[in-house]
């Protein structure tokens, strides 16, 4: 796999108002790699996830995507740019008044010029891949949390992007279906050539599936360790990612 | 040895940018060639018939895929119709003739795909549904007043100091319900003041009466209108706002975690809700008919020949302290009505965000109705009464 870099971030300072959140990123994602966001509570991970999927401009800092530089466009060049994102938010965000099917059809509907019938074969086809095909007819009140985020993960397919986005997407999911959920983002990642940034801290599924990350300190507001997580648990001598790393280590090996 | 060479409906196209496909070989061992471009944003994907495959159990069908461009989900979808049908005619796939990637994804897919879950949409006859209709709003009617003695109850702890209410909650509301709601109320009744005059106006004049529309807006305002609109306004501003607050925070959950502490939501959240309407509402309804009234003399004064003084004499005499007590009652209970069904509504809402724009909407047209439904009442009381 030709070692691309797909996004690109430099000395991004992330801030609400005069809050900083956190400031000095820089980090570089592979193509085809899965890259892990980590760090504990209230770090700013979700924020980064959110200045990176064009939600929340960085107060300072490059943002490249591929070859573009995201923020100095306009907004309908990021919109475009944006149609190569594909985004798991928190809890499936599922529209509310919409079937699961008419979820993923949305976007389709909205930005190709497809019939119909084809969008109903491609949405059967994302449901498919994450073995939903019997809700598609079902409202998201209907199904229960872990359905929903493997529906939001089917409607992030929807546009075929390159690059997905998971927000903490093994949350709320018990261990089984967490794992299975694993097993579906690397068939994904294989099987669609698809760049993976994850936010998390779920670490037997970090360790599991990611093969690079950056760890962010909410102390000193700044990054502290680039690596893929199982690097830094056996080789990163910071005493916090240590930590981090570490007792959730000893409490897997102790049950 | 019967040759299967079948091809898809697309090899007629040029080449390369259109996806094709056939099959050759004899029918022990099958192989699929695919070529071609296959993208789904095309929308050219063709359909693998149902019929593609003959009957053939045991036969194994490999792939040849050296002659693919690009590929993406589009050619996938197709594989999967294939795979399908090689499942009905008992065919196997031979899957390590596929790329990784595209074997990993059709993998994921099942070759007997769920039957989706419908809805059931089951037809009720038309009398079944008018008397499930009249058995909810019974029970509402039930449900309501028992939230409305709950809320009563849950005042008098209050009082007796057994029970808490938060004064914050309390303030917070009689702000939002009272000071914040008098632009909107008194434009509003302004406006009815001064439309009741013009209305009176024309008419009064023909008979030289025109010192009478100071009589005719002051009992209107005073015995109806400022109660009525304040009342419409208020179950448009405060009760959708009541509806809307508490649906959200149902499906916030917020509602469950108040119940596992055991607090109250009679006293918590529905008490100073409704108490807060209760206090601004007679306020509003004596503001609203000064308002309407000066209203109607702005425009008695500019369209007749009456003085001030004659305009506030009339007024002042046209209506005793009864027609006052009756348009205060209204306006009571129209407060505590308003506030006990928007919150009623907002308890019952269900979890989504379609659910919140539901209940927002229910609040305000039940507030709206029934406010003029009681008056009707009332008006028929007062006639019986002879107030």
């Amino acid at each position: 796999m030709p070692d691309q870099t797909v996004l690109s971030l430099r000395d991004i300072t992330l801030s609400f108002g005069p809050k900083i959140i956190q400031k000095n990123i820089s980090l570089d994602v592979r193509k085809g790699s899965i890259f892990a966001v980590m760090g504990g509570s209230g770090c700013g991970k979700s924020t980064l996830l959110k200045s990176m999927i064009g939600l929340l401009r960085p107060s300072a800092g490059e943002y490249h995507v591929g070859d573009e530089n995201y923020w100095a466009g306009d907004e309908a060049h990021r919109t475009d740019l944006n149609h190569r994102f594909g985004v798991l938010f928190q809890s499936g965000a599922l529209w509310s008044s919409m079937t699961v099917g008419e979820n993923i059809a949305l976007p389709l509907q909205m930005f190709t010029d497809l019939k119909p019938s084809v969008i109903r074969r491609l949405v059967e086809l994302k449901l498919g891949f994450v073995g939903m095909l019997q809700a598609i007819d079902l409202y998201p009140s209907e199904i229960s949390g872990g359905m929903c985020k493997r529906a939001g993960l089917a409607r992030a397919l929807a546009l075929d992007p390159d690059i997905l986005f998971f927000d903490e997407p093994s949350a709320g999911l018990d261990p089984i279906t967490s794992a299975r959920l694993d097993d579906l983002i690397l068939n994904l990642r294989d099987g669609l050539g698809a760049t993976i940034v994850i936010v998390s801290h779920e670490l037997p599924s970090l360790f599991h599936i990611a093969d690079d990350g950056i760890f962010l300190d909410a102390r000193t507001k700044t990054p502290i360790a680039h690596g893929s997580p199982r690097d830094l648990r056996d080789n990163c001598t910071d005493p916090q990612v240590h930590a981090f790393m570490h007792r959730e280590r000893d409490e897997e090996g102790k049950t | 040895m019967t040759d299967l060479t079948t091809t898809g409906p697309s090899a007629a196209q040029p080449a390369d940018r259109t996806p094709q496909w056939h099959l050759q070989g004899e029918q022990t061992a099958p192989v699929m060639v695919l070529s071609g471009t296959w993208q789904a944003r095309a929308g050219n994907i063709p359909v693998f018939p149902k019929d593609g495959l003959k009957k053939a159990p045991g036969a194994h069908l490999s792939f040849q895929t050296s002659d693919l461009q690009v590929w993406d989900t589009g050619l996938v979808a197709f594989l999967w119709d294939l795979k399908r049908v090689a499942h009905d005619a008992g065919i196997s796939l031979d899957m390590q003739t596929l790329p990784g990637p595209m074997r990993q994804l059709l993998e994921l897919l099942p070759e007997v795909p769920d039957e989706p879950v419908h809805h059931k949409t089951a037809r009720t006859p038309f009398l079944e549904t008018v008397g499930n209709h009249a058995i909810a709003s019974m029970t509402e009617v039930g449900v309501v007043s028992e939230l409305g003695a709950l809320t009563a109850k849950g005042a008098v702890l209050t009082l007796l100091g057994r029970s808490r209410m938060r004064m914050v909650d309390l303030l917070a509301n009689t702000a939002d319900a009272g000071p914040y709601a008098l632009l909107i109320v008194g434009i509003v009744n302004f406006l009815i003041g001064a439309i009741l005059a013009f209305v009176g106006a024309v008419e009064l004049q023909k008979f030289a009466a025109g010192i009478y529309v100071a009589s005719l807006v002051g009992i209107a305002m005073v015995r109806e209108m400022a109660a009525v609109m304040t009342a419409i306004i208020m179950a448009g501003r405060t009760g959708g706002a009541y509806a809307a607050r508490i649906s959200t925070m149902q499906g916030n959950e917020e509602i469950d975690a108040l119940n596992v502490f055991g607090i109250p939501t009679s006293t918590y959240l529905i008490l100073p809700a409704v108490l807060s309407l209760i206090i601004t509402m007679p306020f509003l309804y004596l503001y609203g008919c000064l308002i309407g009234m000066l209203g109607g003399f702005v425009v008695a004064i500019s369209m007749l020949d009456i003085t001030a003084a004659g305009y506030f004499h009339q007024t002042v005499t046209a209506f005793g302290i009864g027609q006052f007590i009756f348009g205060f009652t209204k306006s009571l209970v129209f407060g505590a009505f308003i506030g006990l069904t928007s919150c009623r509504i907002g308890l019952k809402a269900g979890r989504s965000a379609a659910d919140v724009g539901i209940a927002a909407t229910r609040a305000v047209v039940v507030g709206i109705v029934g406010v003029i439904a009681i008056d009707a009442i009332f008006a028929v009381i007062a006639d019986v009464l002879g107030i």
